[in-house]
């Protein structure tokens, strides 16, 4: 069995042309989508732009994203030993790779 | 890539959208102002909140007779002779209104024969904790809160707004602050007639902890910054039984303390055998051990080889029926079951983890800080939980302090025409936030973090030593060197939007000066006392029950000490 998965992720900003990277991240059975993201960040690229917060607990509802065209909570979602795409939300405005606004209209700034 | 800012004013800015900035944003509004109310991440989405699961205390006295000054007397007992009575004594008496106000929202406290339920946390003495079932405190606290901010047209709410500094009027008041929009990388200036600081604790300096990502202790350092002074900085609470093993993905970690109210448990050690009447409390099935005893007994049986296999001790409730836990936690159950956890077949492994800081900003009952203009609410606040916080004390204090501290703001709103931020002030904040000359966008923003994670997790956890703290110092020295004075340009170039390599540079500046807060404090208390305690100096001593404060001068850190006020009868 494989000991990494695979993530395959969409980037760029809005207005940008997207283009997409793939990355190798450990894998340990358990762990959630969002742990891959975040040990991505501290050891490959950290101007990789996602949204969490509560990390862990589904209470924040900040993580949402789509892996393999589902939505998805990336701290709920299982990493798994293959390779996974991750997109922005297809619905919302994109501001910059798996980052979309997500704030309801009344609780933006504008 | 330049901005011209946009420039927001507003008679009282609100930074920090848990509960305590929502209710004290509710509040203000109430009291005739014009409220703006930021968060550094969403709007009632991203502080401890919505995180928290268990309970919160009020002496309502619905089922069993009880008062404010009960609830008191088991807060000042749990602070270890350090609480600010003034603070512990508004908490007690008006947490009742509150907990009934947010019963008329519509919070959805659990019921039983029509009255509001109560249930005994730790360190209490009678039931007087309330809560949502199931595990749903928090999230129902939130969500009523934008609920009702939603009816109102005076609150203006903005999303992903990183506050950097707070900024002086011309009178030398505090006027507002400068911050930027994450969203857009667009700075943004906030003139305000009166400033309420809402931003919670510190837990994000630890590698394990039970609150969000953005508990960096912003709150301490734009207080520290502008010239005000933090209290108890060395009282960092460990939750003892935070989730650790097997892997646990969509629960909080703290999720095991709910369990333990309803059904006991049982705390073994690495052999399954009890341990807890070995550091001074028998337990025997109930859950009554408090955070700072159950902390110290679970590190003393890791440390002398009798820990559970990932290093903490093992929680069962294998004595528990599958009925009877479905009862208590309903779909909760469900969740356990999705990450292949049975309690009636097996324990899970739990450890200490960050969980809560007594220390903050210098308030009085008022919500006031030492500087006019800037009030303080909720865990931001510093002295009420002295050395030790009684449990279910935390969404009160958010709840009372925000409510108090969102009047004392209205009404000092009220006293002013009108606030200009002070030009020089202004000046520094917006170069920093502009893009002008700032380095390369090459620092590893998220390892740096993981680091001061560590340092702080090792160094300067609930067991410190005088060596221990020396190396944290030193390690934190470094990374603010790597920091550098200012932060990157933009990564992405043209498109300034979410970049969060930037966003953790202001967030790392924060987080290390509020580290060296805790650290320089906690190497200058040499005595052992509720959290804070010292291998080398392990007795609590008389003459350190002394508040000790900590102010910015120049750039460097200065300690004080003062003694703590005589207890009131």
């Amino acid at each position: 069995m494989s000991t990494f998965a695979t993530l395959k992720i969409r980037r760029g900003g809005h207005g940008e042309p997207a283009r997409w990277e793939t990355f190798e991240v450990p894998f340990e059975p358990g762990q959630s989508v969002l742990d891959g993201l975040r040990w991505l960040r501290v050891n490959k690229d950290p101007t990789l732009a996602m949204r969490f917060s509560c990390i862990n607990a589904n209470a924040c509802k900040e993580c949402m994203i789509q892996l393999d065209g589902e939505t998805v909570y990336a701290c709920t979602a299982r990493l798994e030993p293959r390779e996974m795409t991750l997109t922005p939300l297809p619905n919302k405005t994109l501001i910059r790779d798996l980052v979309t606004e997500i704030a309801p209209p009344s609780e933006r700034f504008k | 890539m330049t901005f011209e800012p946009v420039a927001i004013e507003t008679d009282v800015l609100v930074v920090g959208a848990g509960a305590a900035g929502m209710y004290a944003a509710i509040e203000a509004s109430r009291g005739g102002a014009r409220v703006f109310l930021v968060d550094r991440s969403l709007i009632g989405r991203g502080g401890a909140t919505v995180m928290a699961q268990m309970t919160v205390a009020a002496a309502l006295g619905e089922e069993v007779p009880d008062a404010p000054r009960h609830h008191y007397d088991d807060t000042i007992a749990a602070g270890r002779g350090l609480c600010d009575e003034t603070l512990a004594q508004l908490l007690c008496e008006d947490a009742p209104a509150c907990i009934r106000e947010l019963d008329a929202w519509g919070v959805g406290w659990a019921r039983k024969d029509n009255h509001i339920t109560a249930t005994t946390a730790p360190g209490h003495d009678r039931a007087r904790c309330v809560y949502v079932d199931f595990i749903n405190t928090g999230p129902a606290v939130s969500k009523t809160l934008r609920t009702v901010m939603a009816r109102n047209k005076d609150i203006r709410k903005a999303s992903d707004i990183c506050v950097i500094d707070l900024v002086a009027g011309s009178d030398g008041e505090i006027a507002g602050a400068v911050g930027w929009h994450v969203g857009s990388g667009a700075p943004v200036t906030i003139a305000a007639k009166a400033t309420v600081l809402a931003t919670g604790g510190l837990t994000r300096l630890y590698r394990r902890n039970s609150a969000s990502l953005n508990m960096g202790g912003d709150g301490y350092a734009l207080a520290l910054r502008a010239g005000a002074s933090l209290i108890d900085m060395e009282f960092v609470q460990f939750f003892p039984i935070g989730h650790l093993a097997p892997r646990l993905v969509g629960m909080d970690p703290i999720m095991w303390d709910p369990f333990r109210y309803k059904l006991g448990g049982r705390l073994l050690n690495g052999r399954m055998e009890e341990f807890t009447s070995r550091y001074g409390s028998d337990e025997d099935g109930k859950y009554v051990l408090p955070r700072d005893l159950a902390t110290y007994a679970i590190f003393k049986e890791v440390e002398a080889g009798r820990g559970s296999p990932h290093g903490g001790a093992y929680l069962s409730f294998e004595h528990c029926s599958a009925a009877a836990l479905r009862a208590a936690f309903g779909p909760v159950i469900d969740r356990l079951a999705a990450n292949a956890i049975d309690l009636t077949r097996m324990p899970v492994e739990v450890a200490p983890i960050a969980h809560y800081h007594m220390g903050g900003v210098v308030a009085d009952a008022q919500m006031r800080t030492e500087l006019p203009g800037l009030f303080a609410a909720g865990e931001v606040v510093g002295g009420t939980s002295g050395a030790n916080r009684l449990s279910g004390n935390a969404i009160t204090e958010a709840v009372v302090f925000g409510r108090r501290a969102g009047r004392s703001a209205a009404a000092h709103a009220k006293t002013i025409a009108r606030k200009d931020l002070r030009a020089a002030g202004l000046r520094a904040a917006l170069d920093l936030v502009g893009d002008g000359n700032g380095a390369a966008p090459d620092l590893n923003t998220a390892a740096m973090i993981v680091r001061l994670q560590a340092i702080m997790a090792d160094e300067v956890g609930p067991f410190r030593t005088a060596a221990k703290l020396d190396r944290a110092l030193a390690g934190i020295a470094l990374l603010a060197d790597e920091l550098g004075e200012r932060p990157p340009r933009f990564a992405g170039g043209k498109d300034a939007g979410f970049d969060l390599q930037r966003l953790e540079w202001f967030d790392l500046r924060n987080m290390l000066v509020v580290a060296r807060a805790v650290t320089q404090s906690a190497l200058a208390r040499t005595e052992s006392r509720g959290a804070h305690q010292r291998e080398d100096f392990s007795q609590m001593l008389p003459d350190w029950r002394r508040h000790q404060r900590v102010r910015l001068a120049g750039g460097v850190l200065q300690l004080s000490g003062a003694p703590a006020e005589a207890l009131s009868s």
